[in-house]
């Protein structure tokens, strides 16, 4: 590699890293947030059978996974306006993966909660427990272990995913490195580091998992 | 202090479980309800519990009497408030270690304070001999041990009246005499105790009252030595002899 090169890179490596840790970042815990908000509602409402808003879940839950994410994002930032919905693109780029995700992680969810065997909320019952205390003490806690792992998988996929906010002009880390490789074309260099940023961080992540997945298993071995 | 008056269940148009079901229970029995398998015991149990919505049948308990199809949410938890229940598969909550299993229904149903629910758990625990397992969670006890932990956390709340779905049923033979034994203890203090059961010997020595069912209906009612006996139906005869002879083999 030319010293050039190498030279653009040690330059662009703290601006990158500045991007990652003050946008990247945050828009990933925000938008991961939501759609978990979303995804255990979701879940919940479908667990219950709740005539009508089940219906809606579904239909919710069709729509979004059925639609590509880089279209709904063009769709509420460029086509919204035009019926005098205004975002900026930063809340754009929340909403939207929030939303996106949410639904994948609605059926995780709504499996796991699934999985936790029904005489878990009898016994509840049984100790004069209402379904939301039942619900809240042992059934999610349950699931949640139940659907670490796929909720891990969204998570890491997020991060790699906010890549995307940059078509919607939010400067996250891989539009920071766009703009440094229109002043300097060093495309190979450049977005080979990166991707080893984020190679990195989502190693980071995966170790995580790993070392949640056995807290987790406290209770139940590898059940 | 407790009576029902015909209740029938079904759970499809054709299959009726439960044809008109009868049953009084006065403060101390210990009740044996026998049968073959699908004979509605389970239901009739998860019925009286409100596990299972009885398609009609008249509940009285403690004086006060409800429609057993219409009832209320509130009159259901103010009924389960003084009852507990104990399942043939245990179902501790298997995210919580022995003494939360025990404490959770005080704290957070009964809206008990931590310290006299952890007291109440103690106290039930040490019935039961497990006081010394407090922290480790289910999976971690065999199954006998799992059921003991389940009977300490009814008897916790300190209920009226315990209700026992086939408690041994799912048990290795050789668990099964400690929680049996746990069982007889309570009959010996007085508790009361309605048992579905495929041991002989608990409804004959510890039981006072047997109830066999066969087909959804109650066939014979009578006291225990009296029911083993002199039998006075032939289907309960038969069926004393089938389990018998299955003792023996």
């Amino acid at each position: 590699m030319s010293e050039r090169a190498l030279q653009i890179l040690q330059d662009a490596f703290p601006q990158l890293v500045e991007k990652f840790f003050t946008v990247t970042i945050p828009l990933t815990l925000m938008s991961f947030s939501l759609a978990l908000i979303i995804a255990v509602i979701v879940a919940m409402i479908q667990y219950a059978h709740i005539k009508g808003l089940s219906f809606l879940c579904r239909v919710y839950i069709w729509i979004v996974r059925c639609t590509p994410l880089l279209v709904q994002l063009y769709l509420v930032f460029y086509g919204l306006p035009s019926i005098g919905i205004v975002l900026d693109a930063y809340p754009t780029a929340v909403l939207v993966f929030g939303i996106n995700e949410g639904a994948y992680m609605a059926e995780s969810m709504r499996g796991a909660l699934e999985a936790v065997p029904s005489g878990q909320m009898e016994a509840g019952y049984c100790v004069s427990m209402t379904y939301l205390q039942t619900m809240w003490h042992v059934i999610l806690p349950q699931a949640f272990r139940t659907a670490f792992p796929a909720l891990s998988n969204s998570l890491i996929s997020m991060v790699k995913g906010t890549s995307l906010a940059s078509v919607i002009t939010v400067t996250e880390m891989f539009r920071q490195a766009v703009v440094i490789n229109g002043r300097v074309y060093e495309s190979l260099a450049l977005y080979t580091e990166v991707a080893l940023i984020y190679l990195a961080f989502c190693s980071v992540l995966t170790l995580l998992q790993r070392w949640g997945e056995k807290k987790l298993s406290a209770y139940g071995g590898t059940r | 202090m407790l009576e029902i008056k015909n209740v029938h269940k079904s759970f499809d148009a054709h299959t009726e479980i439960l044809k008109g079901i009868d049953l009084k229970i006065n403060k101390g029995d210990v009740i044996a309800i026998l049968g073959p398998s699908g004979s509605g015991k389970t239901t009739l149990l998860r019925c009286i519990n409100y596990l299972e919505r009885a398609d009609s049948g008249t509940m009285i308990f403690d004086g006060e009497e409800y429609d057993m199809h219409a009832i209320s949410k509130s009159s259901i938890t103010r009924i389960r408030k003084k009852t507990a229940f104990v399942f043939q598969n245990y179902n501790l909550f298997l995210n919580k270690t022995v003494l939360q299993n025990v404490t959770l229904g005080l704290t957070s149903g009964r809206k008990m304070s931590r310290s006299d629910a952890k007291d109440a758990a103690m106290d039930a625990l040490k019935r039961v001999g497990m006081a010394d397992r407090i922290d480790a969670f289910p999976h971690q006890l065999s199954g006998g041990q799992q059921q003991r932990v389940a009977i300490a956390r009814g008897l916790a709340a300190n209920p009226e009246i315990i209700y026992f779905d086939e408690p041994t049923s799912a048990l290795d033979p050789e668990l099964i005499g400690e929680v049996l034994n746990v069982m007889r203890h309570l009959a010996e203090e007085g508790m009361t105790m309605l048992v579905v059961t495929h041991e002989m010997g608990f409804a004959r020595n510890v039981s006072n009252y047997v109830l066999f069912m066969d087909d959804g209906k109650v066939i014979e009612q009578a006291p225990s030595k009296e029911f083993f006996s002199n039998p006075r139906e032939e289907r309960t005869r038969s069926f004393i002899s089938s389990i018998l002879k299955k003792g023996e083999s």
